[in-house]
């Protein structure tokens, strides 16, 4: 009698236990995090409103500035710093406003934002190799916008042969000399420049 | 021992609660003219691959299992279900930008080159959406060729 009375304990006891955490997810996944997402996201419009008004392009080059930040954590080999930078990234990447561009650079960009904000997201949950897959297909979408914006910087567009089984991959940075965000410390100096632009 | 009785029959009357709360549940009569497969000619075992494996969670129409009916089971269902067709709907494939097919295609072909999808939670009761290695190579050629043609 005592052991039924200890299974039947037990079993409701794992029973509870798979409530509180439903419940617990439930509960999380509603009200909080949108709205702090919300906030961070006001908060960001706020701070490139205003550097609009200075800057026509700040938009464009905060979101280079942030792909530069994440390009570093992948050659630093920082799988962290690489997910924290990704988010960042793609919370600038949805505060992009392509209202200034004409109707069809307006409708590349969003296809651009829509892909490359996705690809961020990715990078903010994955693991390293597939941080590095993301990001090769992110660098294209960078490369575009960049196409379409401009910008004031000089950046390099880089590439490296060996990276996806030989099939190459390409990057932007704002340094000439190679630091290879695909391989890091594995082999930091392969690629050489493609481009250079401004 | 009254603690646990107590433990006991609250436990059971909260699982007996949770069976009341509905899930909205992923069905739908029609396919869509978006569909992958009204857009593309897809040959027809591909077809019938893609259906068995993956279109429960990336589409919007599920073949729910028994055990669908059961809470907590259809809150994780259908957790996953809205996971999967928010990072891939195969019936919303026509509003998708070309730019979005092209990385959607490769995500498709680098998760089953890694055996990452279909799900091993997935499989393990639906043993008919196991892909063969035969099914891969097929499904990862006609991916690649639809991609290429793409770019």
């Amino acid at each position: 009698m005592k052991t039924v009375k200890r299974t039947i304990g037990t079993m409701a006891l794992a029973a509870i236990m798979v409530l509180t955490v439903s419940c617990k997810d439930g509960s999380k996944n509603e009200p909080a995090a949108p709205m702090s997402n919300e906030m961070h996201q006001e908060s960001m419009d706020d701070k490139d409103d205003m550097a609009m008004n200075e800057n026509q392009d700040a938009k464009a080059e905060a979101i280079l500035k942030d792909y530069f930040n994440l390009k570093d954590a992948l050659v630093g080999d920082d799988n962290d710093k690489a997910k924290e930078l990704g988010a960042t990234l793609a919370s600038t990447l949805g505060s992009f406003d392509a209202s200034s561009y004409s109707d069809s650079e307006q409708q590349d960009l969003k296809d651009i934002m829509e892909d490359a904000i996705e690809h961020a997201e990715h990078i903010s949950e994955s693991d390293m190799a597939h941080q590095r897959e993301h990001f090769k297909i992110l660098s294209k979408d960078v490369t575009d916008m960049v196409a379409i914006t401009g910008t004031e910087m000089k950046i390099y567009e880089q590439f490296c042969p060996m990276y996806d089984n030989n099939k190459g991959g390409a990057w932007l940075s704002m340094n000439e000399e190679i630091r290879n965000p695909y391989f890091g410390d594995k082999m930091l100096k392969c690629g050489k420049v493609q481009r250079e632009i401004n | 021992m009254k603690f646990l009785k107590i433990i006991a029959w609250l436990s059971l009357v909260g699982l007996i609660v949770i069976q009341f709360f509905p899930i909205t549940l992923n069905e739908s009569d029609t396919v869509p003219q978006s569909d992958f497969m009204v857009v593309n000619q897809v040959p027809a075992t591909i077809k019938n691959r893609l259906q068995v494996s993956c279109y429960d969670c990336h589409s919007n129409n599920t073949d729910y299992p028994w055990y669908s009916k059961i809470q907590p089971a259809a809150w994780y269902l259908e957790d996953h279900i809205q996971e999967g067709k928010d990072e891939l709907n195969f019936n919303e494939w026509a509003e998708y930008s070309d730019r979005r097919k092209n990385s959607k295609l490769r995500s498709i072909i680098s998760q089953i080159e890694e055996d990452k999808m279909p799900l091993d939670s997935y499989t393990l009761i639906h043993r008919d959406a196991i892909l063969s290695d035969e099914d891969k190579r097929m499904i990862i050629d006609y991916m690649t060729a639809l991609k290429d043609s793409l770019e």
